[in-house]
């Protein structure tokens, strides 16, 4: 017998009492949110922001027509000397008018480039797919064009944020995005630059990921500062 | 070729557990390590919490989630088996520490591997991996900065969230200079965590595998959710060729929805963060045309004792456990002794009600006595395992032989002894038979003067107890003739 037949076994042999029914994850949640009205646009744009700022991501808020410009700025401010984009995305395009210096597509497998992406790449720029504004949470699903590493390795990450995508929760957004049918390889929750309180719980920023975490948060031109 | 047998001597042996919790609570140091951390955790986690009635709700939801997922455990394992095969996971099934290690260094084997890159993983601890990766000349390397930090120093976890918790940033500065090659002494936090990064971001790079823990592994996506704020894990996961992810069989959930309400109250309980940096959902290896990521990966699914605690109705609720480590963090006497004392993997609470099915009661019969069950342990935890009671259970099972039409613990009844049984004969035979017992009352009062005045360990830190003059019956009776 396999290790996996007599462990199978030994948990199929155990005596079982009723089976407890299944939980009512949505009902237990709406009803803990029951005595809240319905989130506002304004209101979810503003409660994410609050908490990302709470994790130390700094937010820009930028239009559709100004944000690659606004990237720009930003890169010189931060000195950034190379950033790290995939070539296909939906903002590709838009990204490469801006004249940024030191662009470059992830193109190759990383196996071909390890060094140079670990030692001599600023930044990474990525899309998101939304976010959770309970607790200031980007939603980011690598794919092809936008590999896992492009949130992770470069010291800072510049993610682009739609402002009509902002869920109230995670639980939300794993519903009104349908996640069940179409997981990626890796889909990630990001709540701003890698950290860690491992020594004498003294809180650190920048551990093993970005040190910095940048969205620039995609809104109208009335909900601009 | 085959994996070396487990080195059970690599556990501290329970039985030194006193001596051990003496030293500790004599170190000023280290309770002042622990008072400090364990004091910092409690004031965050509470803040998470300020409605108690919400929170209620949500650890009711948490409990039920785990017990149905419980309830469905073969069925579930199955179904993750079927998803993560079609997405293309090599999945194992690992009886014990030694068929996971055995399983694991066949993979390294296989792909010559010289290091292995670990991202925090407890079940990796549990079953010894790095004394079992050495033993076979493979270099394991945790990567999780307190776990990193703890094996610079070749000792282990003393908490299961936050590995180092023990040592002060002095002794760490101290261990850095000595240990890693070109660097000055600093007590600067951000400089220690700088060295750190610097020295695992090379690893990262050449590491042929990578090793990850898992948090939640989801049965109908076969999706393998990991918790970590500083990025680590995402490395592990991400950039070696090869990811091997390691777990309990108890992880797993049904649905993707289920994870929500339990990652909420996860990473509330354990650090009082409303969540952490990051949550990795994996489902997966590299797919075709992506450019990162591992080509291959694995699963291994360990039981190692924890179909011992399935098959009883009572203990299986110690594995509705989500590792959040509130009952440590919570409990008095952790607080006083530290992780290390225990000896065993999973320090703490969790650990006095796990281990003794991880190692059989035989190594572990004094854990569960590690407790005042003043209740904290019970209260905090997010899942609500009934821990002082399963803590008096496990008591009752190391003094006892099995109840009958149960089968034994392994290592039941190994706190029995031959005194003690004695002593509770001879009680019986006194309390059952009134003239005997009328004897041995006029025989203590009238030589009461004999009680020796060093009585084991009550004399130890108590006055000794001498009878009183006349028993009870006779001032009674004494009373009435008035
Ligand atoms: S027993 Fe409960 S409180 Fe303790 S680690 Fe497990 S889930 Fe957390």
């Amino acid at each position: 017998m396999s290790a996996r037949d007599n462990i199978l076994r030994r948990l199929r042999a155990a005596p079982q009492g009723p089976l407890p029914s299944p939980p009512d994850v949505r009902g237990v949640q709406a009803a803990l949110a029951a005595d809240r009205p319905a989130s506002t646009r304004a209101e979810r744009i503003a409660l994410f922001c609050e908490k990302m700022a709470f994790w130390r991501g700094e937010v820009v808020r930028v239009t559709s027509s100004d944000w690659p410009q606004k990237l720009r700025e930003l890169c010189i401010a931060k000195g950034v000397r190379s950033l790290l984009y995939g070539e296909q995305g939906a903002h590709a395009a838009m990204l490469r008018t801006a004249g940024i210096v030191g662009l470059k597509p992830y193109r190759r497998p990383v196996e071909e480039w390890k060094a140079e992406l670990f030692g001599d790449t600023d930044a990474g720029f990525t899309a998101t797919r939304g976010a959770i504004a309970e607790t200031g949470t980007l939603i980011v699903w690598p794919d092809a064009d936008e590999p896992r590493l492009l949130s992770l390795v470069p010291p800072i990450h510049f993610a682009l944020l739609d402002a009509g995508r902002i869920h109230d929760t995670l639980s939300q957004a794993i519903d009104e995005q349908d996640w069940r049918s179409q997981m990626p390889t890796n889909a990630l929750l990001i709540s701003g630059p890698s950290k860690t309180a491992d020594i004498q719980v003294t809180l650190a920023y920048g551990a093993h990921g970005p040190k910095e975490l940048v969205i620039l948060l995609l809104v109208n031109e009335e909900e601009l500062p | 070729m085959s994996a070396p047998a487990l080195h059970e001597l690599q556990f501290v042996p329970a039985s030194e557990f006193k001596r051990r919790s003496a030293t500790a609570v004599d170190d000023a140091h280290l309770r002042q390590s622990f008072r400090g951390a364990m004091d910092f955790l409690i004031g965050k986690r509470a803040a998470q919490f300020p409605d108690p009635a919400a929170l209620e709700r949500q650890r009711a939801l948490a409990e039920q989630i785990r017990q149905y997922s419980l309830a469905r455990l073969p069925d579930l394992l199955e179904q993750l088996e079927r998803t993560l095969t079609d997405n293309g996971v090599n999945v194992h099934w690992a009886e014990n520490a030694e068929d996971a290690n055995r399983i694991i260094i066949d993979i390294a084997q296989r792909h010559a591997t010289r290091l292995m890159v670990k991202g925090k993983s407890m079940v990796s601890e549990e079953v010894e991996l790095n004394h079992a990766l050495a033993a076979v000349g493979i270099e394991a390397l945790e990567s999780d900065m307190g776990e990193y930090i703890v094996q610079l120093d070749g000792e282990k976890p003393s908490h299961i969230i936050m590995p180092a918790i023990h040592k002060t940033k002095q002794q760490i500065a101290r261990l850095f200079a000595d240990k890693v090659p070109g660097v000055a002494y600093t007590e600067s936090v951000d400089e220690l965590i700088g060295i750190g990064r610097a020295v695992l971001r090379e690893k990262f790079m050449s590491a042929e595998i990578g090793l990850s823990g898992v948090n939640f592994a989801v049965a109908e996506t076969g999706t393998l959710c990991l918790v970590e704020n500083e990025g680590n894990g995402r490395m592990c996961t991400t950039v070696p060729d090869v990811h091997i992810a390691i777990t309990g069989i108890e992880k797993v959930v049904e649905k993707l929805e289920h994870v929500p309400p339990l990652f909420g109250l996860l990473t509330r309980s354990a650090t009082g963060q409303a969540i952490t940096t990051y949550f990795n959902l994996i489902t997966g290896p590299r797919r075709p045309g992506e450019k990162d990521g591992p080509r291959e990966m694995h699963l291994v699914l360990v039981d190692n004792g924890r179909t011992q605690a399935y098959r009883d109705q009572q203990l299986r609720s110690t594995l509705q456990c989500i590792r959040c480590g509130a009952c440590m963090n919570h409990c008095p006497v952790y607080t006083r002794i530290g992780g290390h004392a225990y000896g065993t993997t999973y320090p703490g609470p969790i650990g006095e009600i796990v281990s003794p099915h991880m190692l059989g009661l035989n190594a572990t019969h004094v854990l569960p006595t590690a407790s005042t069950l003043c209740g904290a342990c019970g209260e905090v935890c997010p899942v609500k395992i009934p821990i002082p009671e399963l803590l008096v259970r496990l008591r009752v099972e190391g003094q006892h032989d099995a109840h009958p039409g149960r089968p034994p613990l392994r290592g039941q009844g190994a706190a029995k002894s031959a005194l003690v049984d004695a002593v509770w004969a001879g009680w019986a035979a006194l309390y059952t038979r009134p003239a005997l017992y009328r004897a041995f009352g006029w025989l203590a009062t009238r030589f009461r003067a004999l009680t020796p005045s060093q009585q084991a360990g009550w004399t130890f830190s108590r006055t000794p107890m001498k009878p009183a003059a006349r028993t009870l019956h006779e001032m009674m009776a004494a009373r009435r003739r008035r």
